[in-house]
Order: C-alpha cells, then structure tokens, then sequence
C-alpha cells in the first residue's frame, strides 16, 4: 500500500485557536497509543500539545466495565498551552463504560463520537447499566455522531482475511481516521508509525491498520452528518528545532547530558515501579552512552548499589514511586552520613501505601523532607512539566557533585505521562559539571582526610584506585577532618549543623525565584511541580481578568530560593494551590510565618484551570485592572 | 607497582584505628588472617575495598588500612554489587554476620550470591546478636537461650552453606576463627575465585554465646568433630584418621576404616565441581551426628555478573557505536518553528 497521505478534505475547514480531545475506550483497546499518535501528530503541524493520559493499574482490567476504561486526552493548539484542558470539545467513547465515566467533561454542545455497535445487551450488562444511554433524552444535549465502528472496520479490512479478533482490533485505527479528519490531522506520521510497529513479517496487520484508518478518514468526509472539520493552525513557539518529549524519556535523557557534562557514566539502579520504571526502560536501551542499568532485587538494594557506585567514583542514580522511596529511607540517610553524590528521583503518585498506582498525586513532598532518622536534610528539586525533567536532574547533579550530598528531584505521574514539544538543545553548547577526584594526600602529617571541606564545606571525593588516599566512610557518626568514629557530643552537634549548612548552601548554585506577574500586589499564587501548567494557566487568565495576581513557581523546595521570603512579603495575600492536603503549605507557614492559604485536591488528577482561576477570583477584588496589568 | 608488592606485609593493611571488639573475640583471629593474607594475594591496600553492613563484624573495614565502607543493617552486598558493577578494576570483600547476612539482609545475600559478583563474602557466624547484647539469630540452634528467648529458641535455624548451595553460588566454603592456618589458606582461596566467593567462619562470641562452635575449635576434639573437604581426597577424618563417609544410595553415612571392612575407594571422593545436589548433602551434615566438613565445598567456573553485565555495554558500544547525544535527541519525528 502506499503511505502518501489522502487529499484534503472537500468540505468546508472552521480554523479555531485550539482544541481539547479524550479518547476513551477498554484498557485493552489502544487507546494511549492513540493519544500519542494525535498528539505527535499536532505536535508535528506546529501546535503547542498538552496531554493527560488516564489508565487503571490493572493491565487488562476486565472487558467493557468501568474500571477497565483508559482515557487518553491532549490540548492542541495555535497558542502556548500548559495544560492539557479543562473542557472537551470533543469525547470519542469506544464503549458504554467509558461513555458514562467520562460524559460529565463534555460541555454541552460538546461532539461526541461513539461506536454505536458496543452498545449492545452484553455491553451494557458489563458496564452495569439497564438501558443505553444513548437513548438517554440528555444526548440531546450533545452532537451525537454514532458510528458502527466495529462493522464498518470489519468491511474495510475484509480483503485481509484477517480473524475475526485481528479484524476487530483495527477499530481503533478507523476512530482515529475519523479523528484526523475531523481535525484536519496529516496522517503520514501515524502510517510510518503503523509500518514501523507492525511491518516486519505481518505487513498484512500494516495494511489492514492503514486501510481502517483511510477508512474512519473517508467516513468523516462522507457522513452528511458532520458538515465540515476544523484544523489548528501551528502557535508560533521560540524557533528552533522541535520534537515531542515524555517527562520519563526527558528525565532519563537528563541523565545521559549531566553524565556527559561531568564525565561520568550514568549507573542507574531501581525496581520496578509505576509510574517510574519507563526510566528503567529507557535507560536500558543506551548502553552505547555507557549506561550501566542495574534491575535490583528490591528497592534498598537499588539505591545501595547506587550508592556503592558513588563511592566508586561514578554517577549513582536511583529512581521509585513513593513507596520505593519509603524503603529506600535508611539508605538515602547513609548516603547523607557518607557524604557522597547520589540521585533520587520520585515520581509520585496517588497514596498513603500502595495508593493510586496509574494516577497522580504531589504527596511525597514531606516523605522526602523529613522521612527519615536523625537530622538528615537534604535538597529536594520538582521538575513542572514533562521537558522540565531533562534540566532538573542535571541541576540535580550539578548540586549533588559540588556539595557531595544526595539530591531528591520530585516528578509525578502526570509530567511522567504526559508529553509536551521540546526545543531539541545544542549539545555542544552544554556547559561541563565540573568535578575533581584529588589524588594527593591534603594532610601533611598523617593520613588522608575524607572530610576536610572546601569553601562550600564539600567533602573531597576521593575514590578507591588513589594510592595514599585509603580511607572508610560509615554511618556512624565521624569527627569532622578525619572521619573516624567520634561519639563526642560537641563533634555531632558540629556534623549535624555542616550537614544542614551544606543543604543551605546549595541556595548559593542555584538561581533566584522568579515571579510571572506584577512584582507586589493582592495575591501571590505559590506553585511547585506539575501543576505548573494549571496554575501559570489560572494566574494568567486571572490578570487577564483584571486581576492583581502573580505566580511563584518554585522548583527548588530545599532550600529554599534566597528571595523567596522577601517575595511573599510583598503580597497580601499567598495561595498555595496542591495536589495534597497542604504540605508546601506546611513548609512555607512555617518558615515564613505567612498565613497562606491552601488549595487542595486529591482525586488522582491534576487541577482543571478553572477551579484555580476561580479560586484566585475568590481571593482577590475585581477592580485592579489597571494597576495588575500595568506592572506584568 | 610490583616492587612496591614484594615489600608489602600485614603491617601495610593495618589502620590506625583501635580495634574496640571484646577481648577475645574470635574477630581478632579473622582480621590477624585477613591481615597476613592481603599481602599473599597480591593486590594493593588502594585496589582494595572492604564493605560491611552493621553488627560486630562489620567494624571490620574500619581496622584494614584499605577503602571501606561501614554501611547499613544487611545491605553490604547492594553497596558491593553497585561499586563492582561500575569499578570492576577493584577488589571487594563484603564482611557480615548471621545477622546481617540471613535476617535482615538475607535477600542481598541471595541475590549476590546467583549474580556471581566477582568479590568475595566472608560471614562470621557466631550464632547470636553480640552488638544488640544477645538476642538469638537465623542460625541459633533450636532450643538456645538468649536475653530474647528465656524459654528457648523455637525457630528452625538457617543453614548458610545450604542457602549458598540453593542460590547456585559458585564458591562455598567454611572455615574456623581458631584453625588459623586453615582459615589463612580459605580466605587465600576464595580471594583467588572469580565469581562470588561465600566463606562461612565459625566464629566464637565469648561474651553472648560462648563456646557455641568449641567442637570445632578444641584441638582435642576437631578431629573427630570436623572434616576437611579436599578436592579430589577421599572423606577421611578422625584422630587417627580411622573414620570415613560414604554415600548410601542418597543418604551420606559414617563408616569405620579401622577394620579394614571398607576401603578407602569405597568411601566419597571430594570433588568441588560436583553436582550441587551432592554438595548440599555435604551442607547437611552437623554435629554431633556427623563431623562438620571444612574446606571448599564447592568451586566452579561461571561468567561473573559485572563481566556480563560489562560485555553487553561494550557489544552495543562496538555495535551502535559510542553514543552521541545530538543525535538522540534529534531522532524521530521532529519539526523546525522558523524565526
């Protein structure tokens, strides 16, 4: 077959600035390779992407109910777009479970399209409801476009001679046919992608896929009952070279520039975890860069063996979820006593305990704050977007190296999930990481001192192979200098406060917080993490209201930025805005004695810009238009 | 680098540090070993890194003049596994207990020992926690007392050489605190093994379990309470050595040389390349049923972990050829935003 892409369409093109999509159908149907099908595909016509993908822990959860629905939605537009939309334009339901779990986020007036052939007894039975609700009087309230997906896909890839469970799986590809041509989408992207994926020794598979998506295309073109499509023209984004990027795939490409930059190579120890082990995945495939992946046999022995690898010299790195990252307690508190190097990455997700695996949640914040024995501070990164995660662990590094401590960088499953178009960077203009392995003796009149500090009280990094400089690390407390177990008490209170003032010094490399919005005013949102997208959304919306409001996204959580105190002192009043129940919050009333106000949500998804735009509108008067504009 | 070698001697790997075990703890007899044998093996204080876990062997590191990490409770060999995995070019002893190695760090042990990781393990096991003051361990004996348990040990034990044995490591061998000699040419084998080598030394706590191990330990006894295991010697043991083993159909038995009823060739051959089911036979012989073997129960040759692991970088490397970020980053479907 061939893979030039169809003629445009005959029928009349409605342009808009943007358009929101969900595609829901069984955890078994395809649905997120869909999603990321459009979402490349938008991606590659120059709109700005936003995604959320939304799937249950189960792998196939049982056929046509309602747990086993996985939704797929991605924001594309002509503009700049953070987030991946509050409202659908557009609901494409593959069956009635995912049709009455998702209606409620289709405005009225909303499109929404359904094969109508999984609307049967049985499937209803399945997603335990008594009557369709397509007959609902409510569908009324929609443009219902029903489509016998199944049958219609079934007659196109007919000459194939597939199986009747091969046939049916090409249902997907129709809808998406049907999608691109909705949306005025160019096809060539997803027919390289179904070549690639299926070509190799069943191109039959290919064939059929390609002619059930030239089929939903064709049926769009055909059916009287949409009478034209829409396209998105492409937002005018920084120039550059661009490509779509995954927060894991972004983190775990971070981790190969920051091991560029330091000379190192990456060794990368974790097991496996939702929503982190893509990192794992990711990693294992670049072994050419020098990789060394290590798939533990538990999550301690993950982050030990990381830690083995930093005394060694190398770059140790381990990733989890929050419950990984409760085992691995103990181990990061080593690694704070032994004073070496180390990445911990969490990607959150829902909790307490094994929690909501699939969905996201920004609860692990004061876990790794304070989840562990002692006075054992450490610096604590969040990355706010799924681009975000290639900078920040680089930081990470940079930090962990210079002041020879382990640094946690907080992802979540949302940014882990979610996609974004990334300006590809020129390697070459990478600045190096510097680090030294001293290979002289720095005490003239005895042995090595593994803990004489330098002017940011870094210890040096000695590694085994220096002749002259054996020495032993341990968790035990130690004299300062020497390193030799001290149990004196003017020894620990002197250990605890350089281990405190190592973290606080790491404000000293890092720059200072910015604010997006006029510099004083009525209210100042605080945000940190993947609800970057929603609250930069809201805040901007908010002054385009007339608003006096600003935000403070804050990507460095320990320590904090210098100026951050004397950034809230200029405003009224502070939002903080969480998916958890106040824990930033906590921290900052804390420290700053502000009696900020929370903003707060655990239900497994990010924040819809409108709750926090109406929570901003809450919270300030209407009458600052000329003022808040003014200063932004 | 080799001139330097010639004149190493034990004084060369010890710290300054002073030792803080009991008086006469049998750790004092193993580090002294230890100490007389680093310079035999050859490699020098800087290539060497000693790693513990927490418990009174693992103050070890502390006492070598090498690198050395003291790290946390059971974890000695996840430290091990990562810094050998990334510096194949040093040589790594983990130090541990019954404690540390079988309780809680009994899940590293497995996984360290199936890897084969080229370093090399030695357990001291005094069957009992000394640094907690005296609670029981996995390889108390059942019916022991302890501060934890007045009425007796109810747990069935673990037997560490049987556990090695299960996981396929491919070097196992047992040793005595006090058989000096024995235990110098133990640790100078396993140092000389690629792969995981496990030596498991009976070790005397003479402050929380005194004289657990003094069957073996007594010169007037261990003759008669021990064998040793020689590849390729028959299993011969006794003071006179006038005793032997035999396999009965799968069962291991004791029989009497001193008549002249059974002949030496009747008896069981060592052999370290064995089957591991034969081995594991071995494991379960205990005392006072049976002499307890010492030696090298078993020594195999198999790819260590770090040369598998090494080897598939070095193939993708040689294959795909050296990574190149640029083009990483610029692969795929991509699209230029002109200015």
């Amino acid at each position: 077959m061939s893979t030039e892409s169809l003629s445009s369409t005959e029928k009349p093109v409605k342009f808009v600035s943007g358009i929101t999509v969900r595609l829901v159908g069984d955890s078994g149907d395809g649905m997120q390779l869909l999603g990321q099908q459009l979402t490349n595909t938008s991606a590659l016509l120059g709109n700005d992407v936003a995604t959320f993908p939304d799937f249950p822990a189960e792998i196939r959860a049982p056929r046509g109910t309602r747990a086993g629905v996985s939704g797929f939605q991605v924001q594309f537009a002509s503009h700049e777009v953070h987030t991946p939309g509050d409202t659908l334009d557009a609901l494409v339901a593959m069956n009635p479970a995912a049709l009455v779990t998702n209606l409620a986020d289709l405005p009225k007036g909303g499109l929404l399209i359904v094969n109508e052939d999984s609307f049967e007894d049985k499937d209803l039975k399945l997603a335990k409801l008594s009557t369709s609700p397509l007959e609902d009087p409510a569908m009324e309230n929609y443009r219902l476009i029903k489509v016998p997906m199944t049958r219609l896909t079934k007659e196109a890839v007919a000459e194939f001679g597939l199986g009747s469970k091969d046939a049916d799986r090409c249902k997907n590809f129709f809808a998406m046919g049907l999608v691109y041509w909705l949306y005025g989408r160019n096809m060539d992207a997803t027919l390289r992608f179904i070549h690639g994926k299926f070509g190799a020794g069943k191109s039959v598979i290919a064939d059929a896929n390609e002619k059930a998506l030239r089929s939903g295309w064709a049926f769009g073109e055909t059916i009287e009952a949409l009478g034209h499509s829409y396209n998105v023209e492409a937002a005018k984004l920084t120039p550059g070279t661009y490509r779509n990027i995954m927060g894991n795939q972004a983190l775990a490409w971070g981790l190969l520039a920051a091991a560029q930059r330091s000379g190192k190579e990456v060794f990368y120890a974790s097991y496996p975890i939702t929503p982190a082990s893509d990192i794992l995945h990711e990693l294992a495939r670049y072994k050419n860069f020098g990789v060394c992946t290590f798939q533990a046999e538990d999550e301690i022995a993950a982050v030990c063996s990381a830690i083995g690898a930093a005394y060694g010299g190398q770059m140790g790195v381990t990733t989890s979820s929050g419950p990984g990252i409760a085992l691995k307690t103990e181990a990061m508190g080593l690694a704070i006593m032994l004073e070496l190097p180390l990445l911990v990455i969490d990607v959150q997700r829902g909790g307490p305990s094994t929690g909501l695996p699939t969905k996201t949640e920004q609860a692990d914040l004061l876990q790794v704050m304070f989840g562990r024995n002692g006075e054992a501070p450490l610096p604590v990164l969040a990355a706010r977007s799924p681009g975000d995660c290639f900078e920040i662990v680089q930081e990470a590094w940079m930090l962990a190296t210079q002041l020879m401590l382990p640094v946690v960088v907080l992802s979540d499953g949302y940014i882990a999930n979610g996609a974004e178009p990334w300006l590809i960077p020129d390697v070459s203009k990478l600045s190096p990481i510097k680090i030294e392995h001293p290979q002289g003796n720095n005490n003239p009149n005895g042995p090595f001192k593994p803990y004489l500090r330098n002017e940011l009280l870094a210890r040096p990094w000695a590694i085994p192979g220096t002749p002259g400089l054996m020495h032993r690390v341990g968790g035990i407390e130690k004299e300062d200098g020497t390193g030799n177990i001290s149990y004196d008490p003017e020894n620990h209170q002197k250990m605890v406060n350089i281990r405190a003032q190592k973290v606080a010094n790491a404000a000293k490399l890092l720059p200072p917080q910015q604010v997006v919005g006029p510099q004083s005013g009525e209210l100042l949102v605080l945000s940190w993490g993947g609800t970057y997208g929603a609250c930069l959304t809201a805040v901007q919306k908010a002054q385009e209201a007339g608003r006096s409001v600003a935000l403070a996204h804050i990507r460095y959580l320990n320590p904090f930025p210098s100026n951050l105190g004397e950034i809230i002192s200029r405003y009224e009043k502070v939002l903080i805005p969480e998916l958890n129940m106040g824990q930033l919050r906590m921290l900052i009333r804390s420290r700053y004695l502000v009696d900020a106000v929370g903003y707060n949500k655990v239900k497994g998804k990010p924040f819809t810009v409108t709750e926090l735009f109406e929570k901003i509108c809450e919270m300030t008067k209407s009458s600052h238009r000329s003022n808040a504009v003014s200063t932004k | 680098m080799s001139t330097a070698l010639n004149v190493l001697k034990a004084d060369d790997f010890a710290s300054d540090q002073d030792v803080r075990w009991c008086p006469g703890c049998g750790d004092y007899s193993i580090l002294a070993q230890m100490k007389k044998v680093l310079p035999e093996i050859g490699i020098p204080p800087e290539q060497t890194v000693f790693i513990s876990g927490i418990g009174c062997s693992s103050r070890f590191p502390y006492y070598v003049n090498t690198y050395g990490v003291h790290s946390i409770h059971g974890r000695a060999p996840a430290v091990a596994t990562g810094l050998k995995l990334s510096r194949p070019d040093l040589s790594v002893w983990v130090i541990t207990g019954d404690g540390d190695a079988l309780s809680i760090g009994g899940n590293h042990f497995i996984h360290l020992l199936r890897r084969n990781v080229d370093l090399n393990i030695v357990l001291f096991n005094n069957r009992i926690y000394g640094l907690t003051k005296g609670q029981y361990s996995p390889t108390s004996v059942e019916g022991q007392i302890t501060k934890s348990t007045p009425m007796g040990v109810v747990d069935h034990p673990l037997n560490p050489i049987s556990i090695a044995i299960g996981a396929e490591a491919t070097f196992i061998a047992r040793s005595v605190d006090s058989n000096i000699k024995h235990l110098a040419t133990v640790l100078k084998r396993a140092a000389a093994h690629r792969g995981t080598s496990f030596v498991e030394v009976y070790q005397n706590c003479n402050v929380f379990n005194d004289g657990a191990f003094s069957y073996a330990q007594d010169k007037a006894t261990r003759d008669d309470t021990t064998i040793e295991l020689e590849h390729g010697k028959p299993l011969i043991y006794g003071k006179n050595r006038d005793k032997g083993i035999r396999l009965n159909g799968f069962s291991l038995e004791i029989v009497n040389l001193a008549d002249g009823k059974v002949k030496e060739d009747d008896l069981l051959f060592h052999d370290e390349h064995a089957d591991p089911a034969l081995v594991y036979l071995l494991s379960r012989m205990r005392h006072p049923a049976f002499p307890e073997p010492i030696g090298v129960f078993r020594n195999v040759v198999h790819e260590t972990f770090e040369e598998a692991v090494r080897g598939q970088i070095d193939q993708t490397v040689s294959q795909r050829g050296k990574g190149d970020l640029q083009k990483l980053f610029s692969s795929g479907d991509t699209w230029t935003v002109k200015a």
